[in-house]
């Protein structure tokens, strides 16, 4: 059964600032391996299928992992060895554990790799997902959503409190050079 | 008071750029409702019965004249000319157009004011005592603590989509003005060899299931203020829950794990936090608290003794209102005034934008410039001369915002209602109104002594009802409005909620119930000392049972 929302591929997605072609293949647990290119799979699947996808990277091709919500930074970090890729997949965008998730991922558990989200992504919560330490984006429905998602990303030119992007106000240089507006 | 530097006006500015553009995709149909909904409410907008409601974040209940003068100028321009103080110390406009938003916001963006955050599942507004900078009791002004956690909870990344709401609140003082108890986080500022910190306490709520908050810390050094709420966040924020919007507060959370076992989770949490960036430094604290250094107040005389002599003379109208409506100040020779605005057969907490104005203005000439929301939905003057209290009530009283009744029966919080709210079940501000004009007389409400009311048109609990002295809970019975009595609850230190004390009565049976349950009071406390709240738990519910339904 396909996970709702999710995009495939090829697909336009936004990453690193910018909006890019890509072709990360999501698979379902129940799909076959394709013989070539980069598949994401879940975590039963990559712990199932370890030997296979351990091999197919061994090959030259990537694996990543899509965790749900319901997964922690702590069950995640213990994968990060066997992937190329961690996708947070959002099964409603309300269910906001997955901000913790990613931010911990890349805090505590020094996660360099890309961190994507994928599933029910609405634009407007892309410029906190990135402050989380999210860097690529995908965007379902029609164009504009992900051109509004790269427009989010610039939404604020400052923030208060510290997260990856930059430390808290108050421990930033002078506030007093605050640049002319 | 706190004054915006250029980052904190560009932060504003970009918001109401940002709404600007999500009202404009909304309208181009480039959005769902249902993904504009947490937009929207994260700028305060809710759709109501008849139309949207927009509710201003007031930080801590501080407005300088100049933003009054802004809140009363929206009111005529974008309203119908009112407002309505929450109980959350904020303002709230019931009829704004959804085209009309983004001006507003910039309007008020002008006057370093937003509504970020007066809504949604979110860190809401931080609340403090309505008597900062100013009480007797004070240990230390809270506000400055609040402007560190309004600041660091704007825009926080990880935190903008919690299960559910968040609710925080500080009181520097020993009496509790700012009902920490039923919070989400409460803390009390206290001092500990020397030290500056605060207690912390987790978990108080009303709603459903109505909760006082459980301590889990005795003492948290200030420089820790920020980890160790970020700490209790990100525990609520991966484990509260999110399968039934009525179990999602941290108040389930904490029921679920017991004080011990949410204590424990937070602590190890914080653990590995507390000594990163997130700890304050002396320096921000100092920054911060510039901002809320005393008005340059006259040497003058103590006036304690002038403002009793005064409350005793010929004049029983402005004597009166000295006994209720004014309360010592720290600073001799000064008073503090609360402002009604719970006029006979008014709705608790509306201003009109002429009221708002000339509020302004007496603010200006006689209080420094500056007026804090209450959230019991009154006003604060913190700062006038006591010489000159009589130019402050004849002022009010023409501005019909006189009425001297604070503390009392009549001075009680309301929700919207069915007048307003989408998810009422019973209409709350007719009732308060009943009860305002059918207990209109100052010797009987002197009598009565201090007691509050609080009244809910759902089981949501805007109004307060179970921490009032007497609540008020709107029922829908087969489509009757029925309201159900509850005693003995408190909001104060010694907080406790109230029981329902039996089968609820009908729309024209609830004021007599009430006259019936203060009548008992009367006649049976042992001297005018004993407060309601302290017969209540003195005698319980039975006499009370027995005077209100022995007859049926
Ligand atoms: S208590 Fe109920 S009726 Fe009153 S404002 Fe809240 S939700 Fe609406």
């Amino acid at each position: 059964m396909p996970l709702p929302k999710l995009t495939s591929a090829p697909r336009t997605i936004l990453k690193s600032g910018k909006l890019v072609a890509d072709a990360w293949v999501h698979l379902g647990d129940d799909d076959a391996l394709p013989a070539t290119g980069d598949v994401l799979v879940s975590r039963e699947r990559l712990l199932t299928q370890a030997e296979e996808l351990a091999a197919r990277r061994g090959a030259g091709h990537r694996v990543g992992v899509r965790l749900t919500t319901e997964d922690s930074a702590q069950t995640a970090a213990e994968l990060l060895d066997r992937v190329d890729l961690v996708a947070l997949y959002v099964p409603k965008f309300a269910d906001g554990r997955f901000f913790t998730t990613a931010r911990l991922l890349r805090e505590r558990h020094g996660y360099q790799g890309e961190l994507r989200v994928c599933g029910d992504v609405v634009p407007d919560q892309v410029f906190y997902m990135h402050r989380c330490g999210i860097d690529a984006f995908e965007v379902p429905g029609p164009r504009y959503r992900l051109e509004a998602a790269l427009k989010a990303l610039g939404t604020f030119s400052e923030s208060y409190q510290g997260a990856l992007d930059s430390g808290p106000r108050y421990r930033r240089a002078r506030r007093s050079i605050a640049r002319a507006s | 008071m706190y004054q915006y530097d250029a980052i904190d006006q560009q932060i504003v500015d970009e918001r109401v750029a940002q709404f600007r553009d999500q009202v404009g995709r909304r309208l181009r149909g480039e959005i769902t409702e249902n993904e504009f909904k947490p937009l929207r409410l994260q700028n305060g907008l809710y759709m109501q019965m008849h139309a949207y409601m927009l509710r201003v974040a007031i930080p801590y209940g501080l407005l300088s004249s100049e933003q009054v003068r802004k809140l009363a100028h929206i009111a005529r321009t974008y309203d119908r000319g009112y407002g309505h103080f929450t109980t959350r110390q904020n303002i709230q406009y019931n009829w704004p157009r959804l085209v009309d938003v983004p001006d507003i916001l910039a309007e008020l963006a002008s006057v370093q004011m937003h509504a970020i955050q007066t809504s949604g599942n979110c860190v809401r507004n931080t609340t403090a005592d309505h008597l900062a900078g100013v009480a007797r009791d004070e240990i230390e002004d809270p506000r400055p603590y609040c402007e560190i956690i309004r600041q660091w909870s704007t825009f926080h990344p990880e935190f903008a989509f919690l299960p559910r709401k968040f609710k925080i609140a500080v009181t520097g003082s020993r009496s509790d003005r700012a009902a920490v108890r039923v919070h989400d986080i409460g803390l009390r500022i206290v001092e500990q060899n020397g030290e500056r910190g605060f207690e912390v306490l987790v978990g108080g709520g009303l709603g459903r299931t109505p909760r006082v908050t459980r301590k889990i810390r005795e003492f948290l050094p200030r420089e820790h203020l920020l980890s160790y709420i970020e700490a209790v966040l990100r525990v609520y924020n991966q484990h509260g829950r999110r399968d039934n919007k009525y179990k999602a507060r941290i108040k389930i959370l904490v029921d679920a794990l017991g004080a011990d076992g949410f204590r424990e989770q937070v602590e190890a949490e914080w653990a590995l936090i507390k000594d990163s960036a997130l700890r304050l430094t002396d320096e921000e604290f100092e920054r911060v608290r510039g901002h809320f250094a005393p008005p340059p107040y006259r040497t003058l005389p103590d006036s304690d003794g002038a403002v009793a002599a005064m409350s005793l003379g010929t004049d029983r109208g402005f004597g009166n209102w000295l006994k209720q409506n004014v309360k010592p100040h720290k600073v001799p020779g000064y008073s503090i005034v609360i402002v009604s605005c719970k006029p006979t057969g008014g709705a608790p907490g509306d201003v009109t934008a002429d009221q708002l104005d000339g509020l302004a203005n007496l603010a200006e000439t006689h209080s420094f410039g500056k007026i804090t929301v209450t959230h019991t939905q009154n006003a604060v003057l913190a700062d006038v001369e006591s010489s000159r209290l009589r130019e402050v009530w004849q002022r009010l009283t023409e501005l019909g915002l006189a009425n001297p009744n604070i503390g009392t029966v009549t001075d009680m919080i309301a929700c919207p209602g069915l007048d307003y709210c989408n998810l009422a079940n019973a209409r709350s501000i007719p009732v308060a109104q009943r009860i305002s004009t059918t207990l209109d007389n100052a010797d009987y409400l002197y009598d009565l002594g201090d007691l509050s009311l609080k009244i809910s048109g759902c089981i949501n609990a805007c109004g307060h009802h179970h921490v009032g002295n007497i609540g008020i809970l709107g029922i829908d019975k087969s489509g009757e409005e029925f309201y159900q009595l509850m005693l003995g609850g408190s909001a104060g230190e010694d907080a406790s909620l109230g029981k329902i004390i039996g089968r609820a009565f009908p729309s024209d049976e609830i004021v007599e119930a009430l006259e019936q349950v203060l009548a008992l009071y009367i006649e049976r406390r042992t001297s005018p000392e004993e407060s309601f709240v302290a017969f209540y738990r003195r005698v319980g519910a039975a006499p009370f049972k027995e005077r209100l339904y022995a007859s049926a």
